[in-house]
């Protein structure tokens, strides 16, 4: 088992024929990746490689069976490709764009309520399951099929957290990026739950960063609901309060969303607090 | 994208939320002639820059007469502001708001946010304005009013009643205060903000809402679709190499410490922060070229940080991913031959391909020490400063 994708999603690419677009939806192909269909509005009949492209996501649900869409549209069109997606009966949807406006997602997530599709995303890396599926923009060689479930706000920083694991023979059952922008669709209460649900994952690594509070909330459901082994780290505490910190949603406003609040969460509910980055690896071979 | 409070005040007009009558100057002239276009005195004169905590820092005065009035017109423009939020350094005043003088009744506090765990616009509002909103938080959080709005459904008459009744108005007030919360919904929603905050909203002796002050934050994301509000951008207000950064498409924050960083993702960037004080040393900046960054950003990175006098080693970190790690390293090599360094650079590099990348480090003759690993590169690059 894996949450969420397996070897069997089908999957469309929003915006495939775009430069990101098409040059991820090649290395997703070449991981394995079962890739049936595109979509570019007034593209449609061409092809992209050997996938079909389609104007509507409706379409091409339709004709190929899609249950998955990866999005690279541009920012200003993003939710806009995220409600067309949901309208269009599909399952799980990964948003990889950055930059959409704030109120856009803000609309967005209250449409999504009223369907019964996930959002990843968006400004993600996406969501891989070792050996079998890839939607996404990570780096497929540096994952190993395993058993430590991985959940992240970044995208380098994931690598490197997955790096050192698969450095020290801990594969992953499922590795997601939720995104790092303020308001996004999955949070990290909803993969800490499907980890905890999921036979194949053992432990979990859970990687933070400064803003908000959804590390304070995860922490307080990690103690009342998780029986699987924690290691969390939070990125930022050194940052200044009141700047934007690349991500949209990694801002310290006034008192809110310091590091040390998340590591202080982190510590009072049971999780095990990595200090060092570069020690991740070691202290997870411990933990799990 | 923050902007001035004269900037805000003059959007607040164009939405009928209420403000006092006044107008911006950039010489004790035109600060002169904007009190005599006003009905009489006390006069107010406010210092615009962006950090807030003018009042405490010496930046806000009241004035009785034309002759005070150019007096302390003459001695805020030009001055460094201090305040607790711009650092020691202080700002520059370049501009002055002259407004007219106000009877307060009583201060209240407004403000619209989005709230990121709902995914709402929250409007909170208290009745002890004129304070720091987050030691009433702290403090009382019985005195904040908090209204979510649902932005499918947009603001209701109930919801601007709540808040009314809440903040305990007088009858005579609620209509025009209801008008005012209205139109600053509208305002927030159609300009694409990310916070609007009155702090303080003020009822006057004749029982008039005003706001007194104003401030507004724009989402830089959504800015591509108001290009009018680009035009309030103020240059002066932010930092040269954050500016020149911001050409290149990289985040860069400017910090106090002197070891420079380049690094490729946010979160990553945050964590080689983290890194370089645990080793204890400082970070003299955060930089993100991106998560699939080009050998041309990452030369105009490093020109950046090199560029600020402080920085006194490099610190690079790369994780090669989609960017693999020998073009990464030829990125380096070139942008080094091109700006010349004299300082010590310590590059780490994982990922993709990162064998020939060191190759290629390690040929090009440069000044460059290598790291085998995270803890490895702290060390080193905190020996370098020490």
């Amino acid at each position: 088992m894996s949450i969420f994708v397996d070897k069997d999603t089908k999957v469309l690419v929003q915006g495939i024929t775009g430069n990101e677009g098409s040059f991820h939806a090649r290395a997703c192909m070449e991981y394995g990746t079962n890739i049936v269909a595109g979509v570019t509005p007034g593209k449609g009949g061409q092809k992209m490689d050997d996938v079909p492209v389609f104007n509507t996501v409706r379409q091409a649900v339709k004709e190929t069976g899609a249950t998955a869409s990866l999005i690279f549209v541009p920012p200003p069109f993003g939710a806009d490709a995220i409600m067309e997606a949901a309208d269009a009966g599909v399952d799980l949807i990964v948003t990889i764009t950055e930059g959409i406006p704030i109120l856009d997602m803000v609309k967005v997530k209250n449409f999504l309520a009223t369907k019964a599709c996930r959002l990843i995303g968006p400004n993600c890396p996406g969501i891989i399951t070792p050996g079998e599926c890839k939607i996404g923009i990570m780096p497929g060689n540096i994952h190993k099929k395993g058993n430590i479930g991985v959940v992240s706000r970044s995208g380098t920083l994931t690598y490197e957290v997955v790096d050192q694991l698969t450095k020290l023979e801990m594969g992953q059952s499922t590795c997601i990026g939720i995104g790092g922008d303020p308001v996004n669709g999955t949070n990290f209460i909803d993969v800490l739950k499907a980890f905890q649900n999921d036979d194949e994952t053992t432990g979990i690594v859970m990687v933070g960063e400064i803003g908000g509070s959804a590390e304070e909330e995860a922490a307080y459901f990690i103690k009342q609901n998780l029986t699987k082994p924690v290691v969390g780290f939070i990125a930022g505490l050194t940052a200044p309060p009141g700047r934007r910190m690349g991500h949209a949603g990694a801002i310290i406003s006034g008192s809110s969303g310091t590091g040390a609040a998340k590591i202080a969460a982190f510590k009072d509910n049971g999780i095990h607090v990595c200090e060092n980055l570069g020690q991740i690896g070691r202290i997870c071979k411990e933990v799990f | 994208m923050k902007i001035h409070e004269y900037q805000a005040k003059e959007l607040f007009k164009t939405y009928n939320v209420p403000v006092p009558d006044g107008n911006v100057a950039f010489s004790v002239d035109e600060a002169k002639k904007t009190a005599a276009t006003l009905s009489g005195f006390p006069v107010v004169v406010k210092a615009q820059i962006h950090a807030g905590g003018r009042g405490k820092g010496g930046g806000v005065k009241l004035a009785s007469s034309m002759e005070e009035l150019e007096t302390l017109a003459g001695e805020i423009l030009g001055m460094t502001l201090v305040t607790h939020q711009t650092g020691p350094e202080g700002k520059l005043v370049k501009k002055l708001l002259i407004e007219a003088g106000q009877e307060i009744k009583k201060e209240l506090y407004l403000s619209l946010l989005v709230d990121r765990s709902t995914a709402t616009v929250v409007i909170m509002a208290s009745q002890d304005g004129g304070m720091d909103i987050e030691d009433v938080a702290a403090n009382t959080p019985e005195r904040i009013i908090k209204v979510h709005v649902d932005p499918l459904m947009g603001i209701q008459g109930y919801q601007l009643r709540q808040v009314g009744f809440g903040l305990d108005l007088p009858p005579a007030a609620m209509k025009q205060f209801s008008g005012l919360l209205s139109n600053l919904y509208k305002f927030f929603v159609a300009n694409d903000c990310s916070l609007v905050e009155i702090n303080p909203l003020i009822l006057t002796r004749d029982d008039q809402v005003l706001a007194l002050d104003a401030k507004v934050d724009f989402d830089s994301n959504a800015l591509h679709r108001h290009k009018d509000l680009m035009a309030l951008r103020d240059l002066d207000e932010e930092d040269p190499l954050e500016v020149e950064a911001s050409k290149y498409n990289l985040n860069y924050i400017n910090l106090d410490g002197n070891v420079g960083n380049i690094v490729n993702g946010a979160g990553l960037a945050m964590a080689t922060m983290d890194i370089i004080k645990n080793a204890g040393a400082t970070p003299a900046n955060f930089m993100d070229v991106g998560g699939g960054a080009s050998a041309s950003q990452v030369e105009n990175a490093f020109r950046i940080i090199l560029a600020d006098d402080k920085v006194k080693a490099v610190l690079i970190n790369i994780f090669g991913g989609i960017l693999r790690c020998d073009v990464f390293a030829q990125g380096v090599v070139d942008a080094a031959r091109k700006t010349g360094i004299n300082i010590p650079v310590v590059v780490r590099m994982e990922g993709t391909n990162v064998d020939k990348g060191k190759k290629i480090l390690a040929d090009a003759g440069l000044n460059l020490t290598s790291a085998l690993d995270l803890s490895d590169a702290a060390r080193k690059i905190a020996a370098a400063v020490h």
